[in-house]
């Protein structure tokens, strides 16, 4: 595929029949390689071209999986990541106060030693000690590893602030998850919905496939306070009121069970609706599943009118009626308690319209457009297949509606219930792993009983020992909680404790505020890598940034003692940290997009990917996860040193990514492994493994055999094949979760039942949230005393150019978005004599900001917006001190608390889900006021300076990429 | 002043882009400025990147704004380059002949060679879309990427302008818009595609096609469809349907 150097394009250009000169052919490129995009999550295959031994041009990979020859404006400016004066160039150690940007460098053997003292004294003594957190890491395969080599309980990456709710409200529902797990069938669908998705992810496939709709003329209805982005080309925008997108999913539901628009036999088949569950108030097993001798569950079979297992391929389940089962007790099926729910007159749409802020006619009309694509459009592919029962089906019947969930839905304290609901929607239409419906990603779908329980109980971590398992897992029931036997938290974030027991990314927004509190526990080092938690990715930042500051009493020593951290720009965190690691760009380095981790598969096949280095840093820099492996075997830690002490990767990332086996046959990549590169999915190490990669462009792709790709669950050649890949343990068929067991389980602790109940103080908590069926309550925010003080919603969106403060030092992309606004409603400004471009005071409970307004009719009149990230601290990234960024752009993350106002008890809890943790960030509640006259003309808050960092480059005046292939000298003396 | 080809060229290539489809992602954009910070063009400065005030050469660029009101009202993503007029006003201003009409193509570029940098093709040209390289002294556009669209170098699949290739809505399409018969023709009619500001007669090459009227296949807002309940409730829906 490299474009070949043609010498005929090395000739004076023609002479045009116009008279000019133009060189229509040129050399575009002495070599072109094929790796994997960093700009942002989606992880899209992409081209380098090199010209004259720079990098010339990124393209999209016209072969890959992911983006299909298409990129993204983030990716396009990958050359200016790679150029950025921002850059780290050498380790660097702290030698003035935190904060003040004062630091020596230092070798890297001085900084590798320095890291090892301090990890080694913590591992030696209590290992709880380490904090260790990776931000936008793309390498949890491995930092998690490395964590629980090291045995410290206090490891998770960003998922916590991010999407857990989106992945834990589908993992516990249907196995799976929107997004990485799972896609919309693009080509089939009939009708797409789209919750809260504030322009992320994943950014070119939504895109790519919005356009297959608009090709098809396939209606597009999108659910979003704010009409930008995808909403502005939606067929339908639903501008709601954030937070209310659970209420108006259960109003469709009560309208489609109202009127009988449900699959029935897909309900009865595939999911858990014809389940009993025991209806015996007050027992021990009440709410949990009525099952026989051998623990499988049972429902009540028609045909022979009796109790039958439920997975018995004979059994023609009933979906209603109250049934005797033992003892005389009775149980209900699974789907008459949700007829039963959602039938409530609570969830009519009349009932909830105008909380929503979306009219009952509208929501009355959703549902019969629903109704009518899943029922009178189905899509059939002529394809015969065979369910988990043996049933053999002559072709694929799809239900052909779909549907999308993301950071809307998320970063609610409601957003867990909210996702399973709108999972619940998709069931009770038949539509998910169907043509035309949600469709599964391998790995996924997994059952929640073969998914891995959390590890970091009191008896799982001593001194230098490692943990017996993961740290991140999916409690089913209460004896998976990371507690003690007072129910204290055992992990720096609380995540697994009663406060958030479904916690299944860690809470990585709790972390510092914890650590300074010494709740539960105080630490001695934090380790983190990418996550800007000085600035952006923290909650409640001025405060944050004390407690990184704040030292122990009248001693010298910091309340938390040792900060290390590894980023490849001089970002806010940077200046917070004891000791730098400079990391590499995404084209600088070895990397893996590993199946193990968070998969780039697609829903025809199963997906993998490596980054290899097609730039050779010019600075004292090294890969993190090259680190990471030193740093491990500097410590001696298991599976990083040999029998002789010797570093067992040698090779740093790249021979990990060879050779290092979780189960034997079980790497980091699927492709060519074994002898000769001849086995796939599973196989032994292969040395040659990741030069076939990078002949094969960088990455592999397993095709799923035809007649398992769709209802992947319940279709035994799909299970056969998952099976025989090692993405299930086992050939059972995958029922989809209705109603979860697994959250009465906690409820009845709640009830006092089990030995371990949750203490007093989280007792109604836990009764209240752990509803077996998703439930609409009102986000925190809102249902606080104060909240009458504080009427507006306040929400970001995430620029479709930007990604993270990565995005908003880049040369091209700060020039889309050199600053942001606050957009308010139209008619509110005007009702508060506020125009375009004046400042306002934005105040919530916890403090207020300054910033300047843009008008929009496009948003809930309740709500006010702004963009993501762009707002920096004035000197970070290299950028001139008073750039637009730090003079006028601002971050609504001073405005949200870590944690909720106390209870009564005093208690604290942190300002997430109730169920996952996930952090409540859209759930922000502010009022706004026009500033006085002679306060405009700056953001606030502002904070000093950060000075210039040693060892970064001099930010350059003016650049001339591209210079060098046609010089402007020359144009210039033309002038 | 500089003349027009003297007849209209055979071919008439441009781009069709989709404001029904564009989501405002500035992808063509930020592609389109590193193929050609490299290119023709080359380079296209950027000055005080670092700064308070970064400015820089950009060919394409993206403008976002919202029409009308309430149920009507829409956000609309505006990507705008030089859309190539057959009466190019940028061509007969231009002193020296620097800017000027491909007579085989009808592309309108700029000579570098011959370009004084008096910016008088971008006081002419209406849509402002002429960018001035203040550091090169001459004035650059868009080419349609004439370095890639015949490039024997690239693939033939490759051989579209570069924001075309990288949009990941599809919402720009590239090819002749003389033959009737081209796909960019054939959406032009099947769209309604339309001509910037007909009014200045300048009878841009480039089109766009509008947005389709909103509410989709089934229904849409205004409709009163709703679903009726099923006859006896819904649990005597249910006997019924598991008693067929």
């Amino acid at each position: 595929m490299t474009v070949s150097n043609n010498a005929e394009s090395e000739l004076e250009p023609e002479v045009t029949v116009d008279g000019h000169r133009v060189d229509e052919s040129p050399r575009v490129s002495d070599e072109v390689k094929f790796t994997t995009c960093y700009m942002c999550a989606c992880r899209c295959g992409i081209k380098v071209h090199f010209k004259d031994g720079d990098v010339r041009y990124i393209e999209g990979n016209r072969d890959h999986p992911v983006n299909r020859g298409v990129l993204c404006a983030k990716g396009s400016a990958g050359i200016m990541h790679l150029k950025s004066p921002a850059r780290l160039t050498k380790p660097l150690r702290r030698v003035g106060e935190r904060g003040a940007g004062e630091f020596e460098e230092i070798e890297w053997e001085e900084a590798l030693d320095l890291a090892t003292a301090w990890l080694a004294r913590a591992r030696a003594t209590n290992p709880h000690r380490l904090a260790f957190f990776t931000g936008r890491d793309q390498s949890q395969a491995l930092t998690s590893w490395w964590a629980m080599q090291f045995g410290t309980p206090n490891y998770a990456a960003h998922g916590g602030f991010c999407s857990v709710n989106m992945a834990a409200a589908g993992l516990y529902t249907v196995g799976s998850a929107f997004w990485e797990f799972g896609e919309p069938d693009w080509e089939h669908t009939r009708y797409f919905m789209m919750f809260g998705v504030a322009e992320d992810h994943d950014s070119n496939p939504i895109k790519m496939g919005l356009s297959r709709l608009k090709e098809r003329g396939v209606k597009f209805v999108s659910v979003n306070p704010v009409r930008t982005g995808y909403s502005a080309v939606a067929d339908e925008w639903l501008g709601v009121t954030p937070g209310t997108d659970g209420l108006l999913v259960f109003a469709l539901i009560h309208e489609l069970i109202n009127a009988g628009k449900v699959d029935v036999e897909y309900l009865r088949r595939y999911t858990n609706a014809p389940w009993l569950v025991v209806d015996d108030p007050g027992a021990a097993d009440d709410g949990l599943f009525a099952r026989d001798n051998e623990g499988r569950p049972l429902c009540w079979d028609g045909k022979t009118d009796g109790l039958c297992h439920a997975l018995d391929p004979d059994v023609e389940p009933l979906l209603k009626g109250a049934r005797p089962f033992a003892d005389g007790r009775t149980a209900r099926p699974v789907f008459e308690l949700i007829a039963e729910r959602y039938l409530d007159a609570q969830y009519a749409p009349d009932a909830v319209a105008s909380r929503i802020g979306v009219s009952a006619a509208t929501i009355r009309r959703i549902a019969a457009e629903l109704a009518h694509a899943a029922f009178s459009e189905e899509v059939i592919i002529e394809q015969p297949w065979t369910d988990w029962a043996g049933r053999k089906h002559e072709r694929m019947i799809g239900r052909p509606v779909s549907m999308h969930g993301m950071r809307g839905i998320s970063a609610h304290s409601n957003g867990f219930h909210t996702c399973r609901a709108i999972h619940l929607l998709q069931i009770i239409l038949g539509s998910i792993d169907t043509p035309g419906g949600w469709r599964f990603k391998p790995p996924y779908p997994k059952s929640l009983d073969s998914l891995p329980q959390p590890s970091g109980h009191p008896e799982d971590v001593s001194p230098n020992s490692p943990l017996p398992g993961p740290h991140l897992g999916f409690p089913r029931k209460p004896d998976d909680l990371l507690i003690d036997d007072d129910g204290t938290p055992q992990r720096i974030d609380k995540a697994f404790s009663w406060e958030a027991p479904l916690a299944a990314h860690g809470m990585m927004h709790t972390v510092i505020s914890n650590a300074w509190r010494g709740d539960p526990y105080p630490i001695d080092t934090l380790f983190m890598y990418m996550a800007n938690m000085a600035w952006n990715s923290a909650m409640n930042t001025a405060e944050t940034i004390q407690m990184l500051t704040e030292k122990e009493g009248a001693t010298d020593e910091y309340k938390i003692p040792r900060i290390i951290y590894s980023d490849a720009f001089y970002s806010e965190m940077v200046a917070y940290a004891d000791l730098v690691l400079p990391d590499t760009t995404y084209l600088e380095r070895w990397d893996c997009i590993s199946l193990l981790d968070r998969p780039i598969s697609d829903a025809d096949s199963a997906n993998d990917a490596i980054r290899h280095p097609v730039v050779t840093p010019q600075r004292d820099v090294r890969p993190f996860q090259d680190v990471l492996l030193d740093l491990g075997a500097r410590l001696g830690l298991p599976g990083m040193v040999d029998e002789q002490g010797n570093p067992q990767y040698p090779g740093g990332y790249r021979d990990y990514m060879i050779n290092h086996e979780r189960r034997p046959g079980v790497g980091m990549l699927s492709g060519w492994r074994g002898a000769n590169g001849i086995m796939s999915g599973t196989g032994p190490p292969n040395p040659d493994q990741l030069q076939r990669y990078i002949d094969n462009q960088g990455f592999w792709q397993g095709e799923i055999p035809t007649e398992a790709r769709y209802f992947k669950n319940v279709n035994t050649a799909y299970l056969d094949y998952a099976y025989e890949n090692s993405f299930v343990a086992t050939r059972s068929p995958i029922i989809l979760q209705l109603y979860s067991e697994e959250l009465q389980q906690f409820r009845l602790a709640a009830r006092g039942h089990g030995p371990a109940q949750p203490p007093e103080k989280h007792r109604e908590r836990i009764e209240t949230y752990f509803d077996p069926l998703p439930f609409w309550y009102r986000p925190f925010e809102e249902a606080l005393e104060v909240a009458d003080r504080f009427q507006l919603h306040a929400v970001t969106q995430r620029p479709m150019a930007m990604y993270h403060s990565w995005g908003s030092q880049n040369a091209w992309l700060r020039q889309i978005h050199t600053s942001n606004r606050l957009y308010v409603p139209r008619i509110l400004a005007q009702s508060l004599g506020i125009d375009d471009e004046d400042w306002v005071w934005v105040e919530s409970r916890n403090g207020r900001i300054k910033t300047r307004v843009r008008l929009m009719d496009g948003v809930n009149p309740n709500t006010v917006w702004t963009w993501n990230a762009i707002g920096k601290r004035a000197g970070a990234w290299n950028l001139a001190e008073d750039s637009p960024e730090s003079k006028e752009g601002f971050l609504l993350n001073h405005l949200i608390h870590e944690l909720l106002p106390a209870r009564e008890s005093g208690y604290r809890y942190s300002n997430s889900d109730p169920v996952t943790g996930q952090a409540a960030w859209y759930d922000l509640r502010v009022r706004i006021e026009k500033v006085a006259e002679e306060e405009a003309g700056e953001a606030a808050p502002q904070f000093n300076p950060l000075g210039k960092l040693s060892g970064v480059d001099e930010r350059p005046s003016i650049l001339r990429i591209g210079a060098d292939v046609t010089d402007s000298s020359d144009k210039r003396q033309g002038a | 002043m500089t003349g027009l080809p003297t007849a209209p060229s055979e071919k008439r290539l441009g781009l069709v882009i989709d404001l029904d489809t564009c989501v405002g992602c500035h992808a063509c954009a930020v592609n389109c400025k590193e193929w050609n910070t490299g290119g023709y063009h080359a380079p296209l400065t950027d000055e005080r990147p670092y700064d308070t005030d970064p400015s820089g050469v950009w060919l394409n660029r993206i403008h976002t704004f919202e029409v009308g009101e309430g149920e009507s009202g829409r956000l609309v993503h505006f990507p705008k380059s030089c859309l190539h007029c057959e009466d190019a006003p940028c061509v007969t201003v231009c002193p020296t002949g620097a800017s000027y009409k491909r007579s085989e193509d009808g592309i309108v570029l700029v000579d570098e060679d011959m370009c004084i940098g008096c910016k008088l093709c971008s006081w002419a040209c209406p849509y402002g879309a002429r960018e001035y390289d203040q550091d090169a002294g001459v004035m650059k556009k868009c080419t349609l990427c004439i370095d890639r669209i015949y490039n024997e170098n690239l693939d033939e699949i490759d051989r579209v302008p570069a924001c075309v290739a990288t949009c990941p809505a599809s919402a720009r399409h590239f090819g002749d818009l003389a033959d009737p018969q081209s796909h960019v023709s054939r959406l032009v009619e099947a769209r309604g595609g339309f001509d910037l500001m007909p009014e200045m007669e300048t009878q841009p090459v480039n089109k766009y096609l509008p947005p389709r009227a909103k509410g989709g296949q089934a229904g849409g807002p205004g409709s009163d469809d709703k679903l009726m309940p099923a006859a006896g409730g819904f649990l005597a829906w249910l006997d019924r349907t598991l008693s067929d």
